[in-house]
């Protein structure tokens, strides 16, 4: 899903409620175990079939590792492909994510504190872009980069993923801009700092909570982003990481266990990330719809 | 959570963050009580500094291509050169006439309603019986929203390969003694829309559990229990108080849900390539438009296309929002013009 619109920071204290311990109802608890594994299943799948072999894989398709086998997981670690897609993936999320966050509070400052003729417009021009999905525009956004000489490169990837994500950025950000009490504006002009002084020394703290939830939400779109570096980059060696898994599978279509090997690596990075930031990003996407 | 007045209208819900205890007890005082109504000189260029850098980089990565892709719609054009070939309206006509465009909108169109059916009451019998004080909770929640988290590619392939004619799903099914449901799951034309919506069930019904177990929480607790010491029964509060409640979410939920499966394209072509898409009978707007724009050289007609999916995502967008979601929040998708 692309388009999200409805994102919106958690509320940090909520009304306490509940005040009775868990529910000893034994039927919620199935429930989630069923669900958990339903959801867990293919995941599993893939990471045990890493570790059997294509051998095993034939003779019986939904076994587990008899024995367990590293090899595959080994051969696709020390074989220098992953790690330079995992570099890949790497920068682009992140100068993707710095740049989205970067500029869009220098215009969400903007929108939120400055009174000015044209801001409605402004604020609307931006908002629109929740409305062009990259895929209506990936034809033209190719021609673009082409003609700037970016293909295969990085950069090509990382600049048009940075515009897309300003939407999303902006309307998130500026209600958190304009919360910022205007007692302590004042009293900041009044000890002396200049506007943009007050932008840098105090909103760029204030909006923490916002910055990280914009920067994790760009951080994963990026991360998992197909369709432009499918466009972009067709040199391998600038492959970002769906762009490798997709490559190596049809590359290794007969080696089964190594492409699931590859593919299981390829999404722990994903895992992991989203493990450390889990509070955020649920926090995240349910604050949107409260309110 | 307090609505408050905004003088830029369109944001969804409103939430001001400052209510929720930031210990700024002043009521949301109007934001138009700013210094400096007109700005001088040094003012103007603050904001040229400060939106500037952002406003370039939208307008030439988002705006322009897509003016560019409506420009290009007009013209037959291999992508070299300016194009000159004016067809008009040709392209278009081609592709309403197309019966491989038409069986793709009408996939796109089952998918849609598939999603809506199939997601929906899952999603919220699930949210109902986890909304509640549990053990483990927060882990639940994780475990539940995994799927939505890894990438499209990495879904696809693995999924893939679980279904291939020898792979776990059918050797699963013949261990425990169902060998007679073993099917082609990808290349049957009967069965593969099927196949495809339970992946993206899989993949995106944590989204939306957690979308309502967070609607669910905003519900007052007092209704139910009002409602429980009149009598009415568990199912009779979730069916009379609850889910009406929810219907803000539910409506936001839907919306996202359709404008996606109108755009769906990562999953599609991964698992099925940009050929067999069409004779499995899962091909959405978005693989032909890659397979008959870029992937064949038609850039002109392949603009065509993305013009096509972008009307029909915005018709669809504006009588959402007309009809449906107008009474949650105004002016949220087209950005404030209300």
């Amino acid at each position: 899903m692309t388009a999200a619109p409805a994102l919106r920071p958690a509320p940090s204290a909520r009304r306490p409620r509940r005040t009775a311990g868990p529910t000893t109802n034994p039927v919620p608890y199935v429930v989630a175990v069923v669900l958990i594994g339903l959801m867990l299943a293919p995941v599993a799948y893939i990471i045990l079939g890493g570790f059997r072999t294509n051998a095993q894989i034939t003779t019986d398709p939904s076994g587990l590792p008899a024995p367990w086998n590293v090899g595959n997981y080994l051969d696709v670690l020390t074989g220098g492909i992953f790690w330079n897609e995992v570099l890949n993936s790497l920068i682009a999320a992140l100068a993707t994510t710095v740049g989205a966050v970067v500029l869009g509070l220098m215009a969400s400052y903007v929108l939120a504190r400055y009174t000015f003729r044209g801001r409605g417009a402004l604020y609307a021009i931006f908002a629109s872009g929740l409305m062009f999905p990259l895929t209506v525009a990936i034809t033209p956004l190719y021609i673009v980069i082409k003609n700037l000489g970016l293909m295969n490169s990085l950069a090509g990837v990382i600049i048009p993923q940075i515009a897309f994500a300003l939407p999303t950025t902006i309307i998130i950000l500026v209600p958190f801009l304009r919360a910022i009490p205007d007692e302590i504006q004042e009293a900041a002009f009044i000890d002396g700092c200049s506007r943009l002084g007050f932008f840098w020394r105090m909103v760029v703290r204030l909006s923490m909570p916002g910055v990280i939830t914009v920067g994790i939400l760009a951080f994963i779109a990026s991360w998992n982003s197909y369709l432009l570096p499918l466009f972009i980059l067709n040199d391998s060696a600038t492959f970002t990481l769906p762009l490798g898994v997709q490559a190596f599978s049809s590359q290794y279509s007969v080696d089964t266990a190594k492409v699931l090997a590859f593919t299981s690596l390829s999404m722990i990075p994903a895992l992991v990330f989203f493990s450390l930031f889990e509070r955020r990003i649920v926090g995240g996407l349910t604050g949107a719809v409260k309110g | 959570m307090t609505v408050r007045e905004s003088s830029l209208p369109g944001q969804l819900g409103q939430a001001d963050p400052r209510a929720q205890g930031g210990g700024v007890a002043v009521p949301a005082a109007p934001p138009a009580a700013r210094k400096g109504r007109g700005l001088g000189w040094s003012g103007r260029l603050e904001v040229a500094i400060l939106v500037g850098p952002a406003l370039l980089v939208f307008l030439a990565f988002v705006i322009y291509p897509v003016v560019m892709a409506a420009y290009y719609g007009f013209f037959s054009w291999q992508g070299f050169g300016a194009p000159t070939d004016f067809v008009g309206f040709r392209n278009y006509l081609t592709i309403i006439q197309d019966p491989t465009f038409l069986e793709a909108l009408g996939h796109n169109a089952t998918i849609v309603v598939l999603s809506l059916v199939l997601q929906g009451p899952i999603a919220i019998l699930v949210a109902l019986l986890l909304n509640r004080k549990l053990r483990g909770q927060s882990l639940i929640r994780v475990l539940i929203f995994v799927p939505y988290v890894i990438s499209e590619v990495v879904v696809g392939t693995g999924w893939s390969l679980m279904l291939q004619g020898n792979g776990a799903v059918n050797g699963l099914l013949e261990k425990v003694g169902l060998g007679t449901l073993t099917q082609d799951w990808l290349a049957n034309p009967d069965i593969a829309m099927w196949t495809l919506m339970a992946i993206i069930t899989w993949k995106y019904i944590g989204f939306a559990v957690i979308l309502f177990l967070a609607g669910l929480q905003g519900i007052p607790e007092e209704l139910s229990e009002a409602a429980a010491i009149d009598g009415a029964s568990y199912w009779q509060i979730q069916r009379r108080i609850t889910l009406p409640l929810l219907g803000p979410t539910l409506r936001i939920w839907a919306f996202l849900s359709i404008i996606g499966s109108l755009q769906l394209f990562d999953l599609v072509y991964i698992i099925w390539g940009q050929y067999i898409a069409s004779t499995a009978g899962t091909s959405t707007m978005a693989t032909y438009l890659v397979a008959n724009g870029r992937n064949s050289g038609n850039y002109g007609y392949g603009n065509a296309v993305a013009v096509v999916l972008f009307v029909i995502s915005l018709v669809v967008a504006l009588v959402y929002q007309r009809y449906v979601l107008n009474r949650d929040t105004a002016g949220a998708i087209t950005g404030g013009k209300k």
